[in-house]
């Protein structure tokens, strides 16, 4: 995974480069909570181009970090949502929470 | 239950789960004899991710244990059990419930039975008290049309 802050927008974008499920979101989440808690962010953008495989591992990592982003005032956002990730998504419910963008 | 099924495996590992890619990608190959397509290979590799997951947290719940998987091919259809000998499940109704966790404090959403039924055509749970959970799905793999291949042909000749 990797992350990239912007200073001048507040803003951090996680590109994850990793299958999740419940053995790898142990390390994703701690990345993630770590590089949150060292900028504050205001916004904060999960990309998920690169990722090849997800189950509901997922979905927990999402509605966490958005309780977390809550805490903080910061905003989240899901971008590239593509075939069976978007398909969980939708299941779950997080988008009618969460907004999803393109690229 | 003798059935005609033409092809069958077996695997068996520690409650690891380091091993749930180990088990979803060992069923996606086995299944990849059915010619799936990338989409209902996706469907099959989260639903085993799901039962595998299930039984290594719920199931032995930080104990070790070992996890079985059996899966059977027939025609178009492939059947896949995933079992353990942990604890069971109390209430099966319940456990089916989206959103229901009995872990909610480790980020565990509630939704992976949900998923199970919703990616594969048929689940069924069997789960006793102190002695194990059993899921047993299948799924037919969608026959791919015949003149696909003609259209294949016509595109490399041109």
């Amino acid at each position: 995974m990797e992350s990239k802050f912007y200073d001048e927008d507040k803003l951090i974008i996680f590109k994850i480069t990793d299958e999740i499920d419940d053995h790898s979101v142990q390390m994703i989440r701690r990345k993630i909570d770590y590089e949150i808690q060292r900028y504050m962010p205001k916004k904060i953008v999960f990309d998920f181009n690169n990722v090849s495989f997800m189950d509901s591992a997922g979905i927990g990592l999402i509605i966490g970090r958005y309780k977390l982003a809550k805490i903080l005032g910061a905003k989240l956002e899901l971008s590239n949502l593509t075939g069976s990730v978007k398909k969980i998504f939708e299941m779950s419910g997080v988008l009618r929470l969460i907004p999803v963008t393109e690229n | 239950m003798k059935e005609n099924f033409t092809n069958e495996m077996k695997i068996e590992f520690i409650s690891k789960s380091s091993n749930e890619a180990f088990a979803r990608i060992a069923v996606a190959a086995f299944a990849s004899q059915l010619d799936p397509t990338i989409e209902e290979l996706a469907d099959i590799k989260t639903a085993v991710s799901e039962a595998v997951t299930n039984c290594i947290i719920h199931g032995y719940d930080k104990k070790q244990g070992i996890v079985k998987i059996v899966s059977k091919l027939k025609e178009n259809e492939i059947l896949i059990e995933i079992s353990d000998k942990g604890k069971g499940i109390k209430n099966i109704e319940e456990a089916k419930e989206p959103l229901y966790t009995t872990k909610p404090n480790l980020e565990r959403s509630g939704m992976g039975f949900t998923i199970m039924e919703s990616f594969m055509d048929k689940m069924e749970i069997e789960s006793i008290v102190g002695l194990g959970t059993k899921i047993t799905m299948s799924k037919t793999i969608k026959p791919k049309l015949e003149n696909e291949d003609e259209d294949f042909k016509m595109i490399l000749k041109d």
